[in-house]
């Protein structure tokens, strides 16, 4: 036994082991990938077979005459992330700025309760979605929106209904990811040299351009990390949207309107489905995927064009 | 140390198939929602009867999903409130019988209006679930209610998100009272619903009913009754209005003709009779025609049929209609002819 434990904690054994173990991971992510990849296509094929990229725009879901279209789910998912970014961004960025600079005793209290935020699971925010929020939306913010503020008339906003829909989807959506992306943001901000901040200062810059051009500057990629992580979760966060967005297969008309997103449809659909409509649901999880692996490329792209602006090698 | 280690381990591995095993026999069934209540207290007391020799497993996913389980051959029985069709049984080698009768009521949420007072008759749910009727001082609900003031209050249809044998029955009696919903709709465990939102499940329905003032959704019995909504009485075939409870969902099943319905096939929507509840269901088990394993076969009959005569009490309280003796006994003799093992009779 003793021989044995030795032979397994000789260094150059063990330092191979821990290179094939490490290795063996990473290339376990990418095999990962590729099966579900291969996973999801195989599945979905007989769906692509019999609707044709035209499923993509398909507006139609009626499983007694077995027609779909991807379309309401896609346009859901693109607008309540969307949507979710625009509330739970400026909120989140601020939050961080701020947290960096608090008195150490509250700084330290409120970084915290950010990253137990950040842990509670989504059904909870769906459950308080449900029996909170909605409520609130029907009764008191929709007709204080529409009525009092009379946006009705605005494209987009239109009649108000019956408190589920985009607009309340959306804001649990955005409560959601508004402490991931702010406890990450924290993370970069506090990572610029203090050195760099104090001689902004020094030379009498404000908080704000010292937050601008120098923190921001210094962080920017952790800072759209932080973004990306918000959006990779808006984007396929499931219970707490399905409970609120009313789950409806139409396109969205308006911000009140029910509708659904690709994970909703996934997860109110998949357990009974069989034939073309399983088909269906695989072809609508590669759509989500993509988009994901899309919007990665995307901002990948955007940082390596901008790289040589901000000075980077 | 490490041997210790190792010896707690395979401690661990060897009373890990004893705990598994703490009963004799396992059945495994996955099915329909709609009786699970039933199944739930039915699995722990025939458990409790058995000494916990054996153990019964039913896990509530759905109609539609317990067919998908059972086909794949991942459960031994499965329960469905959307029969299959004689052709679809042979095409499986499968089997079904009706366990329960129970009733699919519409609930509502409408404040000013007393609890239960709400009457509708076929043209006015079909016009409300059609999104013809959109709001509750339409008159053609006001007339059925003369005694009540509607508020003008939009009318919101809140209907199962997932694929269900609740849909399915209440889909069927929609397009057996409405040609228009019959045309555009259809029947169907899911449908293109024309207005509402959805919600998961019986449970997310009542919870989207309870939430939101104005609307109108479908549920089982129990449901309702757990989640404290008012229940709407619906006006029946022969132009009654009745209420639901236990007594008019056995009236709706009391003029089924069972003999004539080949593979037990029968829907009780929109049955004829002046205590008639209008949208009344079948559940039914599926079992493979041909068993592989006796031991199992033979326990899971003893269990369907402690559930026909001991189990049927905790059904009715559960406000769940148990099947007449006569049709029990036909689901024996259907038994008899139509299940073997391996060739032999099961003998339970």
């Amino acid at each position: 036994m003793t021989n044995n434990l030795k032979s397994i904690i000789n260094p150059a054994r063990s330092d191979r082991l821990f290179r094939i173990a490490a290795g063996g991971s990473a290339i376990l992510v990418v095999a990962l990938l590729a099966a579900l990849l291969i996973q999801l296509g195989v599945g979905s094929a007989p769906a692509w077979r019999k609707f044709g990229l035209g499923f993509l725009i398909g507006t139609g879901w009626d499983p007694v005459a077995n027609v779909y279209g991807a379309l309401p789910s896609i346009a859901g998912t693109l607008l309540t992330t969307a949507l979710a970014l625009i509330i739970a961004i400026p909120p989140a960025f601020v939050t961080a700025l701020w947290l960096v600079d608090a008195p150490p005793g509250i700084g330290e209290v409120l970084s915290q309760a950010l990253d137990l935020l950040a842990a509670i699971p989504s059904v909870i925010y769906g459950m308080w979605g449900l029996f909170i929020l909605v409520p609130l939306m029907q009764n008191r913010i929709q007709p204080f929106l529409s009525d009092t503020l009379h946006l009705g008339k605005i494209p987009f906003f239109g009649e108000y209904g019956n408190g589920f829909g985009f607009l309340t989807a959306s804001l649990i959506l955005a409560l959601m990811i508004l402490p991931y992306m702010s406890a990450v943001m924290r993370n970069v901000f506090q990572m610029t040299p203090s050195m760099l901040r104090e001689s902004a200062f020094g030379i009498g810059c404000t908080r704000w351009e010292t937050a601008k051009d120098i923190v921001m500057r210094y962080g920017i990629r952790g800072l759209l990390g932080g973004i990306f992580i918000g959006l990779g979760r808006a984007l396929g966060e499931t219970m707490a949207v399905l409970f609120v967005i009313g789950n409806v297969t139409t396109v969205p008309k308006s911000l009140y309107d029910s509708g659904t997103t690709i994970a909703a449809t996934l997860a109110n659909n998949f357990g009974e489905a069989d034939g073309i409509m399983r088909a269906v649901l695989f072809a609508l999880g590669l759509v989500l995927l993509l988009l994901a692996l899309g919007v990665q490329v995307l901002a990948q792209y955007y940082l390596m064009m901008t790289g040589a602006k901000r000075g980077e090698q | 140390m490490k041997k210790n280690l190792f010896r707690t381990f395979a401690a661990l591995a060897l009373s890990l198939p004893v705990v598994a095993s703490a009963a004799d026999l396992t059945i495994s069934g996955a099915g329909a929602s709609f009786p699970a209540p039933v199944y739930r207290v039915w699995t722990y007391d025939y458990g409790q009867s058995t000494g916990n020799k054996v153990e019964i497993a039913y896990q509530s996913i759905g109609s539609g999903a317990g067919i998908n389980q059972i086909k794949d051959k991942t459960v031994d029985f499965a329960g469905s409130d959307a029969a299959l069709t004689k052709a679809e049984l042979d095409k499986f080698g499968l089997f079904q019988f009706p366990m329960l009768t129970g009733g699919v009521v519409i609930v509502v949420n409408l404040r000013g209006v007393p609890a239960n007072t709400l009457k509708l008759d076929q043209a006015a749910v079909s016009g409300i679930f059609l999104g013809d009727i959109m709001a509750w001082d339409d008159p053609a609900i006001q007339k059925l209610n003369p005694g009540v003031k509607l508020p003008h209050v939009r009318i919101t249809v809140v209907h199962r998100s997932d694929s269900s044998g609740t849909s399915f029955i209440f889909t069927n009696y929609m397009a057996k009272i409405s040609k228009k919903w019959a045309d555009t709709v259809g029947c169907g465990k899911a449908v293109k619903w024309p207005v509402g939102i959805g919600g998961q499940k019986n449970p997310g329905v009542c919870n989207n009913v309870a939430r939101v003032n104005g609307s109108i959704g479908y549920t089982e019995y129990t449901y309702a009754i757990e989640s404290n909504l008012s229940m709407v009485a619906l006006k029946n075939r022969d132009g009654k209005f009745v209420v639901p409870n236990p007594k008019t969902f056995s009236a709706a099943g009391a003029n089924a003709d069972w003999k004539n319905a080949p593979g037990f096939y029968m829907v009780l929507t929109d049955q004829p009779g002046a205590e008639s509840w209008p949208i009344t269901g079948v559940t039914y088990i599926l079992v493979y025609r041909d068993q592989k394993d006796a031991k199992k076969a033979e326990g899971m009959l003893k269990y369907f049929n402690w559930c026909f005569t001991t189990g049927a009490n905790a059904a009715l309280k559960l406000h769940y209609v148990p099947l007449a003796p006569s049709v029990v006994e036909m689901v024996r003799n259907a038994w008899k002819a139509d299940l073997s093992c391996g060739g032999a009779p099961i003998n339970y």
